[in-house]
C-alpha cells in the first residue's frame, strides 16, 4: 500500500466521520444563532433520529424513504415539544439555567429511549449495498458517499433558506436583534420554536444516515454531541460553513492522526488543534469578530 | 359513666393496647431470628455502555434468588439479594461496595462485571474484609492474588492463549491486534503482549481506538499496510460489529480474532455476512446445544439454558452464566458453613470440582480465579451461526 494510497484511504475515513461532526455542529448553530442557546440535546436528536427509523423500517416495515421522512417529521415533533415545554414557559431565563435545562433534557431522552428501545444496539442495511468502491487503491463505502452526498445537500438547503426565504431572512433578523426583529412584526416565540424543529430535523437526518455504519443505541448521542459542538466551536459558533469545514477538518486529523501518529492519541490529537486554533483566533476559523 | 370510670377505662384500654404490642413485637422478632435473611450483594452494569454484561447477569441473579426461595432458602433461611448498578462507572462501584458492606451489611459480593469497576472495589473489600467474586475477565483482579477476590470468568489471559495457540497450528506468527481505550481493551492488550512474547508471535501493529468511535478505517488501513497474518480485536459492545463490517469493507482476506465478548448471536445478526469467518473463543453455554450428551457440563448448562430463555425470553449468554457460578458458589459456601465472611472466604478458597457455567471451578491458595484455558471453546462463525471449530 503506497503512501499515497494511505492519505487517499484516511481522507475517506475522516470525510466520513467528519460529516457526522459536521451534521450535529449545524445543529448547534441552528438554535444558537436563533436564540444564543447551546441545545446539549443536539445528540440525542441524532440517536432518537437513528432508533426511530430503525423501529419505523424494521418494526413496522415501512419502506425506506417514507419511513426517513416520517423519522424526520417525528424527531421534528420531539423538538418542538422540547421547546414548548421546557424552554418556552420560562419567562426572561439566564442562558446558563436553559443550557442545564437542555442538559437535563438530553438525559431524559437518553432514559426514555432506553424504557422504549432497550439497551441493544441496532443496525440499519445500507441504503445502496455494501460492496466497497475502489478509488485510487483506497476503498470508500456507498454509504460513507451517502452521509457526505446528504450532509452537502443539507448545508446547500439551509444556505438557500436562510440566504433567499422570508421565513430564514426572519430568522437571522431574531439573531441579530431580538427587539427589533420583534417590532418588525416577526413572531419570535415562534422562530426560536422554529429552529428547535429545524434542527432536531438535521438531527434525525444525521441520525438515519449514520446508523447503517456506525450502529446505534441509546446512550450514543452524549459522545456525538461533545465532537459536534467541538466542531461549532471549531467553525466559530453561529458559522453553518464554519461548522462544516471545521467537521470534516476534525475527522480528518482524528483519521491522519490516527494512522500516522498513533490510534491511542487520536482524540487528544483533534482536541490539540482545536485548542491550538482558540488560542490564535478565539472565535474559531469563520467566526464573527466580535467577542461575547 | 363518670370522669374517674371513664379515665380508669382509658387507662385499662392503653395497657391492653401496650401488652398487644409487646406480645405481638416478641413472637414477630422470635419468629424473624427463625429465618433471618441472609444478604448477598451485587454490582452488575444494568445500565450504561456495559448495560449487555449487567442485565443477563441481573436476571440471572434474580432467577437464582427466587428459585432458592421458593425451595426453602439456605438451610431455612431465606436469602436477598441486594443489586446495586455501576453503569458502568469506577466510581459508582466503589459507592455500590461501601453502600453494600456498611449500610446493608451482605455476606458477599459479586460482580462487579467489568474489569475496571472490579479493580476499582478490590481496596475496599480488602479492607472490609468481605469475600468478593467478581464477573469480570481481566486477570490482574486475582493476579497477584488477593485474600477477599476471586473470580469467575475465564482470564482474558487464557483468551489470549487459546487465540494463538490456534494460530501456531496453523502456522501464523505475525498478527495486528487491536484494542479498546478502557479497562477490558488495556487488559486485553497487555495479555496478548505478554503471551505473543511467551509464544513466539511477533506483533506487527498495535492499534487503539475509543468504545464510542464510529469507524476503525483508519487503523485497518494501517494495518493492511503491514505483512500481518492475523488481526485479534479486543473490545466489547458495537465497536466489535464495527471492526468486523470494516475489516470486510477493506478487502483484508485474514483471519479476524475477537475477544470472547464477541460471543453473542446478535453480534452476528448485526454483522450480517462480515461476521462469517470470524473467530472467537468463548465459554461452552454458547454451544451447549452442540456438546455431545456426555459432556461433563451438559446438563448444568442445557438446564441453566432452558431456565433463563423460558423466564426472559431472550438468548442466554456467557455473561448471565458468570453470575450463575458466582452466586452459586457462594450459596454453596453458606450452606457449609454459614453467615460468616471469613469462613465464607476459607470455603470458596478451598472448594473444588464446582461444575458452573464456565467450566469446573478448583480454587486454591495461590489460584483465586480456578478455571484453566480449556474453559474456552474456539468458535467460528459459520453459516450465520457458531460452529466449535478446535
Amino acid at each position: 500500500m503506497s503512501i499515497f494510497t494511505k492519505i487517499l484511504q484516511y481522507i475517506f475515513t475522516g470525510l466520513t466521520i467528519g460529516s457526522i461532526f459536521a451534521m450535529v455542529g449545524l445543529g448547534f448553530n441552528i438554535i444558537y444563532n436563533a436564540t444564543d442557546i447551546i441545545n446539549f440535546a443536539q445528540g440525542e436528536f441524532v440517536m432518537i433520529g437513528g432508533m426511530v427509523m430503525v423501529s419505523l423500517t424494521k418494526g413496522m416495515n415501512i419502506p425506506m424513504i417514507p419511513a426517513f421522512f416520517l423519522t424526520i417529521i417525528i424527531v421534528a415533533i420531539v423538538g418542538i415539544l422540547l421547546e414548548r415545554l421546557a424552554i418556552n414557559p420560562l419567562s426572561n431565563p439566564s442562558i446558563i439555567t436553559i443550557i442545564i435545562i437542555t442538559i437535563g433534557a438530553s438525559i431524559v431522552f437518553k432514559g426514555l429511549a432506553m424504557l422504549i428501545w432497550g439497551k441493544d444496539t441496532f443496525i440499519l442495511p445500507a441504503f445502496t449495498g455494501e460492496t466497497p468502491i475502489n478509488v485510487g487503491g483506497a476503498v470508500i463505502i456507498p454509504q460513507s458517499i451517502w452521509v457526505l452526498g446528504i450532509t452537502l445537500l443539507v448545508v446547500a438547503c439551509l444556505a438557500v433558506f436562510f440566504e433567499k426565504t422570508l421565513l430564514g431572512k426572519a430568522m437571522r433578523a431574531c439573531a441579530t436583534n431580538r427587539k427589533a426583529a420583534s417590532l418588525m412584526g416577526i413572531n419570535v416565540n415562534r422562530m426560536v420554536m422554529l429552529s428547535f424543529a429545524l434542527s432536531a430535523a438535521i438531527g434525525a437526518v444525521s441520525g438515519v444516515i449514520i446508523t447503517p455504519i456506525s450502529l446505534m443505541d441509546y446512550h450514543r448521542g452524549t459522545m456525538l454531541a461533545i465532537k459536534g459542538f467541538a466542531a461549532a466551536i471549531l467553525g466559530g459558533l453561529g458559522s453553518g460553513a464554519g461548522a462544516v469545514i471545521a467537521g470534516f477538518l476534525i475527522g480528518i486529523m482524528e483519521s491522519m492522526g490516527a494512522g500516522f501518529i498513533s490510534s491511542g492519541y487520536k482524540d487528544a490529537i483533534a482536541l490539540v488543534v482545536l485548542l491550538l486554533v482558540l488560542f490564535i483566533k478565539p472565535t474559531g476559523l469563520m467566526g464573527k469578530s466580535e467577542l461575547r | 359513666m363518670n370522669g374517674r370510670a371513664k379515665s380508669v377505662f382509658f387507662l385499662i384500654w392503653c395497657m391492653a393496647l401496650t401488652i398487644c404490642f409487646v406480645v405481638c413485637f416478641v413472637t414477630c422478632s422470635i419468629c424473624r431470628a427463625a429465618e433471618e435473611t441472609y444478604k448477598i450483594g451485587a454490582i452488575f452494569s444494568i445500565t450504561g455502555s456495559g448495560s449487555w454484561l449487567g442485565e443477563p447477569e441481573r436476571n440471572t441473579a434474580k432467577m437464582i434468588e427466587d428459585k432458592v426461595n421458593a425451595a426453602g432458602g439456605i438451610n431455612g433461611h431465606p436469602i436477598e439479594l441486594i443489586i446495586y448498578d455501576s453503569e458502568g462507572d469506577e466510581t459508582k462501584a466503589v459507592l455500590n461496595a461501601k453502600k453494600l458492606i456498611e449500610k446493608d451489611g451482605v455476606l458477599a459480593i459479586i460482580g462487579p462485571s467489568q474489569s475496571g469497576c472490579s479493580l476499582a472495589i478490590i481496596p475496599i473489600v480488602e479492607e472490609a474484609g468481605v469475600p468478593n467474586l467478581s464477573c469480570a475477565a481481566a486477570a490482574k483482579i486475582t493476579d497477584p492474588v488477593k485474600k477477599w477476590v476471586f473470580k469467575v470468568t475465564q482470564s482474558d489471559s487464557f483468551c489470549a492463549e487459546r487465540m494463538f495457540e490456534y494460530m501456531l497450528k496453523r502456522g501464523i506468527t505475525k498478527v495486528a491486534i487491536m484494542s479498546v481505550s478502557s479497562g477490558y481493551g488495556d487488559s486485553g492488550r497487555m495479555e496478548l503482549q505478554k503471551a505473543a512474547k511467551n509464544m513466539g508471535i511477533t506483533i506487527v501493529a498495535d492499534e487503539r481506538y475509543s468504545g464510542k468511535d464510529t469507524d476503525m478505517v483508519a487503523q485497518l488501513t494501517k494495518i493492511k499496510g503491514t505483512d500481518a497474518q492475523a488481526i485479534v480485536n479486543w473490545s466489547v459492545g458495537p465497536t466489535q460489529v464495527i471492526v468486523t463490517k470494516n475489516v470486510r469493507q477493506l478487502g483484508l482476506n485474514i483471519p479476524l480474532f475477537q475477544s470472547s465478548g464477541f460471543g453473542s448471536t446478535k453480534n452476528i445478526e448485526q454483522a450480517g455476512s462480515s461476521a462469517e469467518g470470524v473467530m472467537v473463543p468463548v465459554g461452552r453455554i454458547l454451544v451447549a446445544e452442540l456438546l455431545p450428551d456426555s459432556h461433563y457440563q451438559k446438563k448444568v448448562l442445557m438446564d441453566y439454558k432452558k431456565e433463563y430463555e423460558s423466564r426472559f425470553g431472550t438468548e442466554v449468554s456467557t455473561f448471565g452464566g458468570h453470575a450463575y457460578d458466582a452466586l452459586y458458589i457462594v450459596l454453596e459456601a453458606i450452606k457449609a458453613v454459614g453467615p460468616d465472611r471469613a469462613k465464607i472466604r476459607e470455603y470458596i478458597e478451598n472448594s473444588k470440582g464446582f461444575v458452573g457455567i464456565a467450566d469446573i471451578y478448583n480454587f486454591s491458595a495461590t489460584d483465586h480465579c480456578g478455571l484453566t484455558k480449556d474453559a474456552f471453546e474456539m468458535l467460528m462463525v459459520k453459516d450465520g451461526r457458531f460452529v466449535i471449530v478446535d
